[in-house]
């Protein structure tokens, strides 16, 4: 058991370093670029080359990587370049915005997915059908298609709820359901879709098992046999279905938050980067990182668990 | 075998052999896939004739145009924000995106097909490196990184869907190495080697002739997720509001929401249709391309009409002394939407009170499937076409309640393959706990009493500890005692069961094969052993019937057979056999 959770933490750490050093290396090889892109297109190469040494970017990429590493232990990820706000701070009222989006789509799509994914796989027929067509439309409308046909329908045709802003919880909890409820809804057509896919998937093949069929002549009752074996078996590969779901839904958020004007980290990456923002893209992108591997560790490590060849390892 | 009687089929509809058409042939008869293709055919066309089709330059601004409702004079579609001509955008915009679907085809393709074909082909050590970096991407949003390539380059939309090639490639990859895995260790491979060709031209003649296939249906679906990214990315608005694209013009309308509504119609339905087209017709090309050969779904309205038809053996046609009678029983698998194939050709059996009784065949004969049936196991697909098992008085086929009723209390099942018969989620303690109180109401501590004592009848050494095992923390005798425990648990007085040595070490076999003996013996047990070894025909059973095709050809007591077989299939079997002892006797 030791051993699994120290090989999973060990890989995520190894994934960690490979993709915060892939996407440091694209945002600042070009460090005149980044500069420039702070200084607008007046700016001499003197004011270039001042701005690069005030911003520390002359410095070789591999001591700009570690510094920023470093900064990521200690937790200070620089400032942005245009407001001075602390990266961090930024974050932290930012990612509470994206996770709570995130997480509410991930319930329900698990609770309407297992059930719709359940009875397509078990009962075949007419129901199989209805979902596998739902499912391959669903799955391929993008989310910010659905975001923006939501805004088009209910926020400005009829008004029920606002198209756009974001409420906290700690201010109003109705206020924060109706804001979130069109982004969720946006995110949750494709998550759906996948989820019951996925679900439907994994029961067929629980059902196709021989000790399905040897548990049948046993005598024991069809709800028995579903519910306590063929559910049983397929909660693994659900669990990690969910984990690409829940992960996929990252980048969905991206869009949503755009179209719903939510201040997740989203809306803050991709506002940063077309502002030429380099520290606040990379919070963003150390957030997302986080979370992708926070969920992917979880997914791995609950499989492990439900699993008694692995839990005894 | 030369002298096998050709085989009648009872089937009720045989399945016409139908002449493989063109692919294109039958794509363009699935309906789904007509439509798809042909919305892409005029899309693809609407692109390449952009600028003979488009009313206006696409950047031309006009400002008396800006916000024009659809229809208005000139401008078909209306006007952007900007007063620019919203259809003359989005046929440029066509342009751009078929232009992003062949760099994410191509790239997708370079890295994912290659890679997957030298880790199937090559495995080892280069598999489990690329198996990691694949898995690596996978589990990464790709829009995050098109957003830290946005910071470096700048709106540039071949380096994005350069970069969107790689990271989608992980789906070729898996599909090909899969794919590779299977085909390499098929004969023909294996024989090519023989023959002396060399590696490349293995893998170029024979590996991707498999794998075309599967590599067509999944171009669809990348594309389509090259279709949603890149006009994804321009919604965004990190492409470049200079050209013309599909998402850019989507973006542009969205801003201006509430002053023009109208005008997100067009591009939202435009990058829905063509990402649903691909999609189906990625679905369509699965149909087409992997229907052959794979189940073939009746459909429900036969499927019923199947089951109103099937008729029930008379009642008076068994005999008194059998606990089981079998009779005129016809099994078929869908071949098509409304046929069906017999696998059995209406069987007759019986079984008498205590008796052990043989049934033999090889493979594909219908012997399983006359178990199967007994127990009301069989797999879903499968349809009864005629025919009834008593069982006191009542008509197994029929009567769901009397089934279930039976299934575990009269008749136990031991299946053949010990190891994948166990769920793997549970102790052995537990399913034998649970799969007793299922066939017998009593209490649990009354089962778990009769379970260890049964265990240790079985042969299990220190059963309490085994009780709290995991089925892989035993060995595959183990787990067949565990089995033969779980049938004759509930007490049933017949036991099905379906080759119980074969997946058996010799030694242990002979074990096993005393252990049914003994408890038959004990319990007053009729037992039906399903085998293709005549060996243990002989060495348990007081009477035999011999399948061959679907039907059963001889039938009569061991000794009988043994000395006198009259079928020819059955001197045949006994031939081999005989063959077979006699290798191992000189080896």
């Amino acid at each position: 058991m030791l051993l699994t959770l120290l090989t999973r933490l060990a890989r995520s750490l190894g994934v960690f370093l490979l993709v915060t050093i892939v996407t440091f290396s694209l945002m600042y090889s070009n460090g005149p670029g980044v500069a420039r892109a702070t200084l607008g297109l007046s700016a001499t190469e003197e004011d270039v080359q001042r701005r690069m040494v005030e911003l520390g970017l002359d410095r070789p990429l591999l001591i700009q990587y570690l510094d920023w590493l470093g900064g990521v232990f200690t937790g200070n990820l620089g400032n942005s370049f245009f407001t001075g706000e602390a990266v961090t701070s930024a974050l932290a009222n930012r990612v509470p915005v994206t996770l709570s989006l995130t997480i509410a789509t991930v319930l329900i799509t698990i609770v309407i997915s297992v059930l719709a994914g359940v009875a397509a796989a078990y009962y075949g027929g007419w129901i199989d059908r209805v979902v596998q067509f739902f499912a391959s439309i669903g799955a391929a409308v993008p989310p910010f298609i659905v975001a923006v046909i939501l805004v088009f329908a209910f926020a400005v045709s009829t008004p029920l709820f606002p198209a756009t802003g974001y409420v906290r919880p700690a201010e109003s909890v109705t206020g924060w359901l109706t804001s979130i409820t069109l982004p969720v809804i946006a995110l949750l057509v494709g998550s759906i879709a996948g989820g019951a896919a996925q679900i439907r998937g994994a029961v067929l093949d629980a059902l196709s098992r021989d000790f399905v069929r040897t548990l049948r002549a046993r005598g024991l009752s069809e709800r028995a046999v579903v519910l306590r074996h063929v559910l049983r078996t397929a909660s693994g590969p659900g669990l990690i279905a969910f984990g690409l779901i829940m992960i996929g839904l990252l980048g969905g958020a991206l869009f949503v938050e755009l179209v719903f004007a939510l201040p997740g980290i989203g809306q803050l990456a991709v506002l940063s980067a077309t502002a030429g923002d380099v520290p606040m893209v990379m919070g963003g992108v150390l957030s997302i990182i986080v979370i992708v591997l926070v969920v992917n560790f979880l997914a791995d490590f609950s499989n492990a668990l439900l699993n008694p060849k692995a839990r005894a390892r | 075998m030369s002298l096998r009687p050709t085989t009648t089929s009872l089937a009720t509809v045989l399945a016409p052999r139908a002449k493989p058409r063109p692919l294109l042939v039958r794509l363009l008869l699935n309906p789904l896939g007509a439509l798809s293709v042909g919305f892409l055919l005029i899309v693809a066309a609407a692109g390449a004739f952009a600028p003979l089709l488009s009313p206006v330059d696409p950047n031309f601004t006009d400002l008396a145009a800006t916000n024009a409702a659809p229809f208005s004079d000139g401008h078909p579609l209306g006007g952007d924000s900007s007063g620019r001509d919203v259809l003359s955008r989005l046929l440029y915009g066509t342009r751009e995106t078929m232009l992003a679907c062949v760099i994410v085809l191509a790239v997708s393709m370079a890295f994912g097909v290659v890679g997957g074909l030298i880790a199937g082909y090559y495995r080892g050590r280069v598999e489990t490196v690329l198996e990691f970096v694949a898995d690596t991407i996978m589990t990464l949003p790709g829009l995050v990184l098109l957003i830290a390539l946005y910071a470096l380059t700048g709106p540039n939309m071949v380096a994005a869907m350069f970069v969107f090639g790689i990271i989608i490639a992980p789906n070729f990859f898996r599909l090909v190495r899969a794919v590779v895995v299977s085909v390499r260790n098929e004969l023909y491979v294996d024989a090519a080697k023989v023959v002396g060709l060399s590696d490349l031209r293995i893998v170029g003649r024979h590996i991707l002739w498999a794998v075309r296939g599967p590599i067509v249906i999944q171009s669809a679906f990348v594309a389509a997720a090259g279709i949603s990214i890149q006009a994804g990315v321009d919604f965004l608005g990190l492409g470049d509001p200079s050209k013309p694209s599909w998402g850019v013009v989507l973006q542009d309308s969205f801003r201006s929401i509430f002053r023009n509504p109208v005008a997100i119609v067009w591009p939202s339905l435009l990058i829905s249709l063509a990402i649903l087209a691909l999609v189906l017709l990625g679905n369509a090309l699965r149909d087409v391309l992997q229907a052959a050969g794979s189940a073939h779904p009746l459909s429900s309205s036969r499927r019923r009409q199947l089951a109103r038809e099937a008729q029930p053996a008379p009642a008076d046609s068994r005999s008194s002394d059998s606990v089981l009678a079998i009779r005129n029983l016809r099994v078929g698998y869908p071949s098509g939407q409304n046929t069906v194939r017999a696998v059995l050709h209406g069987v007759d059996f019986d079984l008498r009170r205590g008796e052990i009784h043989g049934l033999v065949g090889e493979s594909g004969s219908g012997k399983s499937q006359v178990a199967f049936s007994i127990l009301g196991i069989l797999p879903k697909e499968a349809v009864v076409l005629s025919g009834s098992i008593w069982l006191d008085g009542a008509d197994l086929l029929r009567d769901k309640a009397a089934l279930r009723a039976a299934r575990g209390t009269r008749i136990g099942y031991i299946p053949q393959e010990p190891m994948s018969n166990l769920d793997p989620s549970f102790t052995i303690g537990d399913q034998l706990i649970y799969g007793l109180r299922a066939a017998r109401k009593m209490s649990k501590s009354e089962a778990r009493k009769r379970v260890l004592t049964l265990l240790d009848r079985v042969g299990i050494v220190d059963s309490q500890r085994v009780m709290k095992m995991y089925p892989h923390e035993i060995s595959g005798g183990m787990a067949q005692r565990v089995l033969i425990c779980g049938a004759v648990a509930p007490d049933p007085d017949i036991i099905i069961a379906d080759e119980p040595t074969t997946a058996l070490d010799v030694t242990v076999q002979a074990e096993v094969l005393e252990l049914l003996r003994e408890l038959s013996r004990e319990r007053g047990l009729a037992m039906i052993l399903v085998t293709h070894n005549l060996g243990v025909v002989a060495d348990l059973c007081e009477s035999v019937s011999v399948m061959q095709g679907g039907e059963i050809v001889e039938r009569g007591s061991v000794d009988e057979i043994f000395r006198e077989a009259k079928n020819p299939y059955t001197r045949d079997l006994l031939e081999s056999s005989r063959a077979v002892e006699l290798l191992e006797v000189e080896s």
